[in-house]
């Protein structure tokens, strides 16, 4: 059985290690904050804040406390706040260890397009090209196909691309793949998923 | 050093013209100068071009200046929640240039630190790096990008004393200091104009000497995306 939206946020939640400073994209990557357990993870939020903590319950929402996708949240004992140009300033930095990030194609090269399709409503990159270009490690969650079956792990983009070689592992419901010299390498598969099977879903090359 | 106003209107007055470049503060609706924008539109400047990270709502923020046609361009990261600014931008009314947000932010805080390029990663070998002069360091290429110096900087925060030192509040200080940096001159609308001497200098956000003109005003403060938990959760 490939991996439901929980399972590969659980996935995800494995590259997390303690101390980790992470930055969580829209979609998925927003469920890998339920899996982290007992690591010491401190999330940030790119509008400005570290240690992200959950939702408010209902009648404490603060206007002023919102999420890089605009949504109500809460501080934590750790949180700090600053304003955008310093956030960015770790983010370009190299100082958060981790974004973890949805994406629409991912190329054998690392490429990511997550942003736009042309001739659709474009609303803008928002954070991510920053994030792509500047945090350490990359990790794509995403299915493994569109909904019309074709490969989200391309030879190449079609799509305009948020980061050139940016990608360093991919996370889909099939299994687990690493962008490597020459191609992807199959880490992992979901349980009940064969090689033939996610080989067979991918149109980029695979390596051994 | 007289900087604070009566009004919105009072302390935008003899700045405004047609055709200017205002760099405004707030990240989506939160923390934006709703009083100055409410009273730009009043003003009817028009041929505005904006620094901004979003573009607000139909009926909120920079979203009063669409529906008034007052907006000339935008310079942003992500204008998704807005459907007059997509009418416009889709018709050819309105120009936007996107920059990544980070950049965007630079941008800013560059402007106001007196540089006026930087050379970043954000963006190699993507659409916006076209037409930017490349530059390799150490073995990587970086592009271009330019500071921001605008005519005008509207920004909102939470307390001020009357020299102008400002102090945010949680996550809507976000673009409000480097906008606050880039323009040549700074309005600022404030939730309390405290005395002077009332704010521990140690934790003052931006320096009065950002801040030319002051307001103090009732916020509506808007939430955008309202998400909760069940309380039993809790």
């Amino acid at each position: 059985m490939p991996w439901d939206r929980n399972q590969m946020a659980a996935r995800a939640a494995e590259e997390l290690e303690d101390g980790m400073y992470v930055n969580l994209g829209i979609g998925i990557p927003t469920l890998v904050a339920n899996y982290v357990g007992d690591k010491d993870i401190t999330l940030q939020s790119e509008n400005g804040m570290l240690g992200m903590g959950p939702f408010p319950v209902e009648g404490e929402e603060d206007p002023d406390l919102i999420n890089a996708g605009k949504q109500t949240i809460t501080e934590l004992a750790r949180t700090s706040y600053f304003d955008s140009a310093t956030s960015f300033g770790m983010i370009r930095g190299g100082k958060i260890a981790a974004a973890i990030l949805g994406a629409m194609e991912v190329a054998e090269n690392g490429d990511l397009a997550n942003w736009m399709i042309p001739g659709k409503l474009v609303k803008g990159m928002g954070g991510a090209m920053d994030l792509v270009a500047g945090v350490k490690k990359v990790v794509v969650v995403m299915d493994h196909t569109n909904k019309h079956g074709d490969s989200k792990l391309l030879k190449a983009c079609t799509l305009p691309l948020t980061g050139k070689n940016v990608v360093n592992r991919i996370i889909t419901n099939l299994g687990v793949l690493d962008v490597v010299e020459g191609g992807l390498k199959i880490v992992e598969t979901a349980d009940g998923v064969t090689e033939d099977e996610l080989r067979a879903a991918t149109e980029a090359t695979i390596v051994n | 050093m007289k900087k604070v106003y009566g009004s919105a209107a009072e302390a935008l007055d003899g700045l405004l013209f047609d055709g200017m470049f205002i760099s405004a503060g707030g990240f989506g609706l939160c923390g934006i100068p709703e009083l100055l924008l409410q009273a730009i539109k009043e003003a009817g400047t028009k041929d505005l071009t904006f620094a901004s990270n979003n573009a607000g709502v139909d009926d909120f923020g920079i979203g009063i200046l669409l529906q008034t046609r007052q907006v000339k361009k935008m310079i942003s990261s992500y204008v998704g929640e807005n459907a007059e600014f997509m009418r416009q931008y889709l018709s050819g009314e309105l120009e936007l240039e996107f920059n990544p947000q980070g950049t965007l932010a630079e941008r800013m805080r560059a402007g106001g630190s007196g540089i006026p390029g930087f050379y970043t990663k954000t963006g190699v070998g993507t659409q916006i790096a076209e037409g930017k002069e490349h530059k390799d360091f150490d073995g990587e290429t970086y592009i271009l990008e330019r500071g921001i110096f605008a005519d005008l900087s509207i920004v909102k925060a939470w307390k001020a004393d009357d020299t102008g030192n400002l102090v945010f509040r949680k996550t809507a200080r976000n673009f409000n200091p480097p906008a606050a940096m880039s323009g040549k001159v700074c309005v600022a609308e404030v939730e309390e104009i405290v005395p002077r001497g009332s704010l521990d200098p140690d934790h003052i956000h931006l320096p009065g000497i950002y801040v030319h003109r002051l307001v103090q005003g009732e916020h509506e403060k808007r939430i955008e995306q309202r998400t909760t938990r069940k309380r039993e959760d809790a």
